[in-house]
């Protein structure tokens, strides 16, 4: 137990209480793999109850099956306490370690500041390298971008931002397989791998059993789910649109702007589009959420992510219709800022979620397949 | 409707759709709504072949004899096989009002063959129900507790209720009583019971008071059952007085022994898997003095068994166990090394009733009977924890109440605990709750929404 985190001794001790009751009970089991995780325990270990923690996606099913639920004296909300161990999660595992105190500050606040900074240092540099051209029109041809901003300082600060961001998020996934005592080899194992992935790409957890997540006046909504997959498919489509981009720049020396018909155009506008879907309506549904469900991210970390993924593809669509008129300067170190702001905070917000449900995904298929020690149901 | 339990609301759905208007008052908040079928989780399901949910097949006559089995005899049956059919057709009704069935999966006493699993439990299939009754247009009223039930002859003409204080009438054409049994009235307990009643803890609803009841037998209608009869399961003495539900059941008494306040063995932990007999130990433990006993497990059985939401009572011996107890440590030794005297060699397996037994011990261990020697030892304290009662009025296959001289009430139904006992007089099967109030709720609430409409 880390001593150093009260708050996580006395969440981790809370859990422990819940998963005794849950694991006592057991009618929710039906609804996702965190019962059948919980069921092949007898106890509850600190990093038994962070996996199970990544294995929750908050739906909220079984909150309101619970008949242990509050005002019951036993006051069970699991989805509640394993929202708030999940968010220590992030924090504990964070590289470098005392960034993971971002995680509490990563608010919307945070993330436009930062956004907004780096825009201005953009423009900084535009104006210092040549401040005639950063209010100047130009067209495609003259290869509007890499004449307000050098292509070499934008490839070189993103590549070095990338590269420390796959760096952290990898050493956050380091530490969270072997909290779980799970040898590195066993990740890759493709059995388990791809049934994971398939869980992922499908969200097949992301969904109360079968009818979506249960909102407060307890309909089930597939929304969540749908404004996810935009989310993520459009992050995916702006992924492909860059590495393509990449591709033409330099294995065929095409240098952007891109055509409006070229793949990476298309790949970014559907991206785009995906974009400010999926983070608009997800920002929608979490405002219409129970409380109850303790979703304690939604207002600061939560909030901060999903704006800067719709402020990207904003500003990305912006600087894509008005690329060639005397706004294109500003708009492209705005969405530079956008883009760079949502790098830097992608291993210390709600991005990571990703990586950890991801490694929780693929322990749970691992796991399923090994013999129960100890317990003989009935 | 008077009662919003599994019953109440089958019977609301079947009258609204048959287009009566209907009004169901519920005693309880809406947080604590449905009675015993919160805590219920599955449906004792007739059918011929498999389906999604259930395994292999059930036959009605199957189904019958295990009825007939556990109730002695002491059933009816003719509403007894009305219930059995109506398992096997329910199903996608039930569904069909957004009951979801989760497939057969561990940790469920191996009953998928017999038993439909509500996905998420009783309480999500309460909450499908209630969300079906609104979109209906049924009328539900909350925290509204019935008084009083008022005939003219065998004829239903009002119901009594309170809400905020304020007595109300409610007129109607017919009603339902729904409204359970009498186990959460701990006076009425002692009165059947005597003084053991006071150390009985109610697993269910605190709402079930029996008022209903004990008013329809006093206007005539005919009573059933015995008012000691009724399902009662040995729990974990540390339960909550009222509403622990499922998580108090503690699972491990066939891998051990279970001895009384004197530190006594009393009855045979081994006689039959432990499915099969969880059902008669809260009665064992009522009869014994103080209403209370222990099972004593040693570090070979931990583990075994579904883990239950106390955490044991633990000592490196049973000399340090006894006193946690309250017990005499001289006499629980005694009485352990007695035991362990008695067991003979076995092949110990407890998926199959092995050959593990004592000899010449009274009373014998038949069954998984290994020496209580490999310290730590564990001890989980039990007491009989009451889930329902079978004292009822007496119903017809149409669900009307029964009057005394055998006249059916042309208005008046019961749907539910406060019936069971037609069918199930004494004993219990798995999901036969559900099974009887999911019957005879939809026969009522359409018996109902024909008289009505004429």
């Amino acid at each position: 137990m880390s001593a150093a985190n009260p708050r996580l001794e006395e969440l981790v001790a809370e859990a422990q209480r819940v998963l005794a009751i849950c694991n006592a009970c057991r009618y929710c089991e039906g609804y996702c793999a965190t019962f059948p995780a919980l069921e092949r325990r007898l106890s509850f270990s600190e990093p038994d109850i962070h996996y199970l923690a990544n294995l929750c996606h908050n739906c909220g099913a079984c909150l309101y099956a619970c008949q242990y639920a509050p005002p019951h004296e036993f006051q069970l909300n699991f989805p509640k306490v394993l929202a708030r161990v999940r968010l220590q999660t992030y924090r504990k595992y964070a590289w470098p370690g005392f960034l993971g105190r971002a995680f509490e500050r990563n608010g919307l606040t945070t993330a436009l500041a930062l956004a907004a900074g780096i825009a201005m240092l953009f423009v900084f540099i535009a104006l210092v390298s040549d401040p005639a051209k950063l209010f100047q029109s130009f067209t495609d041809a003259q290869g509007s971008f890499y004449a307000v901003l050098p292509h070499g300082a934008m490839a070189g600060l993103f590549g070095a931002v990338s590269l420390f961001v796959l760096l952290a998020l990898g050493m956050g996934f380091a530490r969270f397989w072997s909290d779980l005592e799970e040898p590195p080899g066993e990740f890759l194992k493709p059995v388990s791998f791809a049934e994971a992935l398939h869980d992922a790409l499908t969200l097949k957890y992301l969904d109360g059993g079968g009818d979506g997540c249960t909102q407060p006046d307890q309909e089930r909504s597939p929304a969540r789910r749908v404004f996810h997959h935009f989310t993520f498919y459009g992050f995916l489509l702006c992924l492909a649109a860059t590495s393509v981009a990449t591709v033409y720049h330099y294995a065929f020396g095409w240098k952007a702007p891109y055509a409006m018909t070229s793949v990476p155009v298309l790949l970014g506008m559907a991206g785009g589009v995906g974009l400010l879907i999926g983070p608009a309506g997800l920002f929608m549904n979490g405002l219409r959420r129970d409380r109850d469900l303790g979703d304690p991210g939604f207002t600061g970390m939560n909030v901060g992510f999903l704006a800067l993924l719709f402020l990207t593809s904003a500003t990305g669509l912006g600087l894509l219709f008005f690329r060639e008129t005397r706004a294109m300067g500003l708009l492209l170190a705005v969405h530079l800022g956008a883009v760079l702001a949502l790098f830097v905070t992608l291993p210390y917000g709600k991005f990571v979620h990703a990586v950890y449900r991801f490694a929780a995904l693929v322990r749970f298929h691992l796991e399923r397949r090994r013999p129960v020690e100890g317990i003989a149901p009935e | 409707m008077l009662g919003g339990g599994n019953a109440g609301l089958c019977a609301a759905l079947m009258a609204r759709e048959a287009g009566a208007s209907v009004v169901l008052v519920e005693w309880a908040p809406p947080a604590y709504r449905g009675g015993n079928s919160r805590h219920t989780r599955n449906i004792r399901s007739m059918h011929a072949a498999p389906t999604e949910t259930l395994t292999e097949a059930y036959p009605e006559e199957e189904y019958w004899q295990d009825l007939l089995k556990v109730t002695g005899g002491r059933t009816d049956e003719a509403l007894a096989r009305l219930t059995i059919r109506h398992t096997d057709s329910c199903r996608p009704w039930m569904a069909r009002h957004g009951v979801r069935f989760q497939k057969a999966l561990g940790g469920t006493l191996h009953v998928s063959r017999t038993n439909a699993f509500f996905l998420g439990g009783g309480k999500a299939l309460l909450n499908a129900y209630y969300r079906s009754a609104a979109a209906l247009g049924i009328e539900i009223h909350y925290d509204t507790e019935v008084l009083d039930v008022n005939f003219e002859g065998p004829v239903f003409k009002s119901a009594t209720v309170r809400k905020d204080g304020a007595e109300h009438v409610i007129e109607a054409r017919a009603v339902v009583a729904a409204c359970g049994g009498f186990e959460s009235n701990l006076a009425w307990l002692r009165e059947a019971w005597g003084p053991p009643a006071d150390n009985f803890i109610v697993r269910g609803t605190p709402y079930n008071m029996g008022r209903i009841l004990k008013q329809l037998i006093a206007k005539g209608a005919r009573s059933i059952g015995d008012p000691t009869q009724g399902h009662c399961v040995a729990i974990d003495a540390r339960s909550p007085k009222f509403d622990g539900g499922i998580v108090t059941r503690v699972d491990c008494v066939s891998l051990g022994i279970v001895v009384n306040r004197d530190a006594e063995r009393f009855y045979d932990e081994g006689e039959d898997f432990w499915p099969k007999r969880y059902a008669i130990w809260g009665r064992l433990v009522a009869g014994q003095p103080d209403q209370i006993a222990y099972s004593i497990i040693d570090a070979k059985s931990m583990g075994k068994f579904m883990p239950p939401v106390f955490p044991p009572l633990k000592a490196a011996s049973l000399r340090e166990l006894a006193p946690q107890l309250g017990l005499d440590a001289a006499k629980l030794e005694a009485t352990v090394a007695r035991f362990n005297e008695s067991v003979r060699p076995g092949n110990f397996d407890h998926t199959v009733l092995d050959n593990c037994v004592t000899e010449g011990l009274v009373p014998a261990k038949t069954h998984w009977a290994r020496r209580i020697d490999t310290p730590p030892f564990y001890a989980y304290p039990l007491r009989p924890g009451i889930t329902f009662t079978y004292l009822g009025v007496a119903v017809d296959a149409k669900a009307r109440i029964v009057m005394d001289d055998g006249t059916a009430c042309p208005n008046a139904f019961a749907a539910g605990e406060i019936m069971a006992g037609n069918v199930l007089g004494q004993g219990y099967v798995a999901g036969i709750g559900m099974a009887i109030g999911t019957t005879f709720g939809r026969i009522a609430g359409e018996e109902a929404a024909r008289h009505v409409r004429g």
